[in-house]
């Protein structure tokens, strides 16, 4: 059940870059979360999983914290954390 | 769809009779994320019959009501709980919710029924908890909340797949129509008894022999979701035989996956995606793509340039109102209190049982409850705010400047309700989930000029600055008092900037923050909110402030003098005598006697014995300080700072070499110090039992205290350097 999050022939096709690095409105696919400690369970928990497709919607006035919609809900947090997240690029 | 609102709900097992355990008083535990409506549907089931109390050492408010089930069954014993994303806990919220769900907190039964609340605007994330709480195998019930708006936005969920997915009973609920209510108390008497099914998901091989192994031969859901636990949580179990076990099993399965522990996780989803996919559709392809309500509000509201822009003016109109609208309930109470004590003054003979009640217990306790309105429409648009979910949105604007300082967005929030009061800023910290950073906040929040400073201001501010303009429009007092509300943020900055770099240093806190979708506020929130906090500032002017004042009362009455005349003589002595008469009883009390003792310490500052005494009164509060000068200074109004006699009484004072006590200079010295100074015996209580030790408190006051004098002695002596008296 878990090689459904593989999803290897994406990463090959698109090349793999972190959260952080995309600019407003693009739209990705998660593929990992980084790390193990509190910050990594806690997006996990809350959704960003292997798999889930997320959207950046907009960078706080100071260019930091970034919001992004994931799940049909909304989640605010900072580059450094949106850094730890890999994804994928996918159009529409 | 709606049709299925005014059906009774909808069981996954058919049979609907009350099980015999719904006979005696149940426990039920409302457990669901922030902002799924869980307080609101709280509210809607108990009414205002609940009780606010806090759990053991912590100050996590234990929310607890009546709610009528049935008319033949006892009302069962419904507990809110806070908000949480996950029984894996992150901020103390969490763990208190956790562990009352898991009947770990002392003298509270496990909950006989676990009430689930989701949001089904949000549900695969809602649905999470709903994983973990289907392993802990407790009875279950779910309670599909913002139906209606899940409806608009063309979602369509399937409640009998749902149910048969999740194996528990599922009901609908429109909290605001009172809806589905009644459907909700019938699902959980049904549910009493009845163990939830487990989770339907299962791990790789390899980890399931390992969880077989934790949870032993004969073991149920309870046992597997001990073992899941052990296995996989962060921390270890505290069992040494046990810990052992893990340890060998975590190494076993890091050998073949490095990222062993994120299997329950994505298993947990993996499953709720499958759900989801069988029980939702949506009806427009569009719906996942086209922005949201809050997008379209967050255009305006955190855009770059509009949103601190708007941020701002919502503060300022906060506190406009809150100093504008409270002045006339608080001039009721005031002149309510100073009633009082004249009536209990005229019934009483004079003596010691009268100047107790009066001078002591009436005017200290009266000086506190003046700010009761005060307190009641802060929390009325903290409410608001957070109700709204524009509380949400003030911590991302605020982030980026707050972590300049090393503090975390969310501590924007409490520090903003300090300037109210630092009671309840610093109860607001226990969302940063960060120890080490809840601490930092705590630690400068009582640099916020609470309104407990501004009768202070306004009194020095009255007798030495009002007249003035600046430029012939600028009023100096206003520009004083805004420097004064300047200098506390300053150096709370300061402070923080070097505490984060020193015995707090820890790595920037992180930020994952649910931007909430707008909702309209419900009254009964916001009315239950306010009063719970009113009633909590009452508890404490009963009790912590009339302790307080009774001991000051004592402290500068006693040892007594001898009145100089007999009473029937008495009414004829003149003013001035009388005054003497006080002078000179305050001089010989243990007050006095301290200020004296004080004075060759605070002289530095332009402080005399006379504000000495003011001084190690208004250590207990800091408003004590207009009320103990009036004493003092003995004027009749005690509490209105803008009296014309206390100002008077203060610009005429003279030292006993004929010069003037007060300068502009010795006023300006006396309000830098009270910005800085700990002053504040409530503040003191709510750190220790926030912190649960006496360090942190004594470090405060220790701290706050230094700084203050030092910053007051560098104002006073460069202010004469500079040739100001």
């Amino acid at each position: 059940m878990l090689s459904i999050r593989t999803l290897n022939s994406q990463t090959e096709a698109t090349g793999e870059l972190s959260l952080a690095a995309l600019g407003v409105g693009a739209r990705a696919r998660v593929i990992a979360v980084k790390g193990s400690g509190a910050v990594a369970r806690r997006l996990m928990e809350m959704g960003v999983v292997p798999g889930a497709p997320v959207r950046v919607i907009k960078a706080a006035p100071l260019g930091d914290p970034i919001e992004v919609r994931v799940r049909g809900y909304h989640l605010a947090l900072r580059r450094a954390e949106a850094q730890s997240i890999t994804v994928v690029m996918t159009d529409e | 769809m709606s049709s299925l609102l005014e059906s009774p709900s909808l069981d996954v097992e058919t049979g609907g009779s009350a099980s015999p355990a719904a006979r005696r008083q149940l426990t039920v535990a409302l457990a669901g994320n922030p902002n799924a409506g869980k307080t609101t549907l709280f509210n809607a089931l108990t009414g205002l019959r609940q009780k606010v109390a806090n759990y053991p050492g912590v100050t996590v408010e234990r929310k607890e009501g009546a709610w009528a089930l049935a008319p033949d069954v006892p009302a069962a014993r419904l507990l809110d709980l806070p908000g949480l994303y996950s029984l894996d806990a992150a901020s103390i919220d969490e763990q208190i919710a956790r562990d009352v769900i898991t009947g770990r907190i002392q003298n509270l039964p496990a909950p006989d029924v676990i009430v689930a609340v989701v949001d089904a605007t949000n549900l695969e994330r809602n649905l999470y908890l709903v994983t973990q709480l289907l392993e802990y195998g407790r009875p279950l019930v779910v309670a599909l909340t913002m139906f209606d708006l899940a409806q608009k936005r063309n979602l369509e969920i399937d409640m009998r797949q749902l149910a048969s997915a999740l194996g528990v009973e599922i009901v609908p609920v429109v909290v605001t129509r009172r809806r589905g209510l009644a459907a909700l108390a019938e699902a959980v008497l049904r549910a009493a008894g009845k163990n939830a099914a487990g989770a339907g998901w299962r791990l790789s091989d390899e980890a399931e022999q390992e969880l077989a192994a934790l949870t032993g031969s004969n073991g149920n859901s309870l046992d597997r979701h001990t073992a899941l636990r052990d296995l996989y949580a962060e921390e270890m179990p505290e069992d040494e035989p046990r810990r052992l076990l893990v340890r060998e099993a975590r190494a076993r399965l890091s050998e073949s996956n490095p990222t062993w522990w994120q299997e329950p996780l994505l298993a947990r989803y993996d499953w709720i995606e499958r759900v989801a996919s069988r029980a939702v559709r949506s009806s427009s392809n569009t719906a996942a793509h086209a922005p949201t309500t809050a997008e379209r509000i967050d255009r305006v509201l955190t855009h770059k340039i509009l949103g601190p822009v708007i941020l701002i003016a919502v503060m300022l109109v906060v506190f406009q109102t809150i100093f504008s609208w409270a002045a006339l309930p608080m001039d009721l109470i005031d002149s309510g209190f100073g009633r009082l004590g004249e009536f209990v003054g005229n019934i009483l003979p004079e003596g010691l049982l009268r100047d107790l009640l009066v001078d002591g217990v009436i005017t200290g306790v009266g000086g506190v409850i003046v700010f009761l309105p005060q307190i009641l429409l802060l929390f009325f648009f903290i409410a608001v705010l957070e109700d709204t979910g524009y509380m949400a949105r003030a911590a991302f604007l605020m982030d980026r400047l707050m972590r300049g300082v090393g503090l975390h967005g969310k501590a924007f929030m409490p520090l903003l309700s300090s300037f109210a009061c630092a009671i309840p800023g610093i109860m607001a910290t226990r969302t940063i989930e960060n120890p080490k950073d809840r601490l930092a906040t705590i630690m400068i929040a009582p640099f916020m000029s609470c309104s407990a400073r501004l009768p202070v201001y306004t009194l020095m501010i009255a007798a030495f600055f009002s007249t003035q303009k600046l430029f012939g429009f600028i009023s100096i007092g206003a520009l004083m008092i805004m420097a004064m509300y300047v200098l506390g943020i300053l150096v709370a900055i300061g402070v923080a900037w070097v505490l984060k770099r020193t015995i707090l240093k820890a790595p920037t806190p992180p930020l994952v923050l649910e931007l909430p979708p707008y909702r309209v506020p419900n009254p009964l929130t916001i009315l239950q909110m306010m009063l719970s906090r009113a009633w909590l500032f009452l508890k404490r002017a009963g009790t912590v402030i009339l302790a307080i004042s009774i001991i000051l009362w004592a402290l500068a009455t006693f040892p007594r003098m001898e009145k100089p005349s007999q009473t029937a003589t008495a009414r004829a002595v003149e003013a001035g005598s009388e005054v003497d008469y006080h002078g000179e009883q305050l001089r010989q009390s243990y007050a006095g006697r301290a200020g004296r003792a004080l004075e060759p310490v605070i002289r530095p500052l332009g402080f005399d014995w006379k504000m000495g005494v003011a001084l190690i009164s208004s250590f207990a509060a800091r408003e004590t300080l207009v009320s103990t000068l009036s004493i003092i200074y003995n004027v009749g109004d005690a509490d209105d700072a803008g009296s014309d006699s206390l100002v008077g009484a203060v610009r005429e004072a003279k030292r006993p070499d004929g010069t003037r006590a007060w300068t502009p200079l010795v006023a300006l010295s006396m309000m830098v110090f009270f910005v800085l100074a700990m002053q504040c015996m409530s503040t003191v209580a709510i750190v220790r039992r926030e912190t649960n030790s006496w360090r942190w408190p004594l470090f405060m006051v220790a701290y706050m205290t230094v700084l203050a004098y030092l910053a007051s002695f560098i104002t006073y002596q460069g202010g004469r350097l500079l040739g100001f008296t």
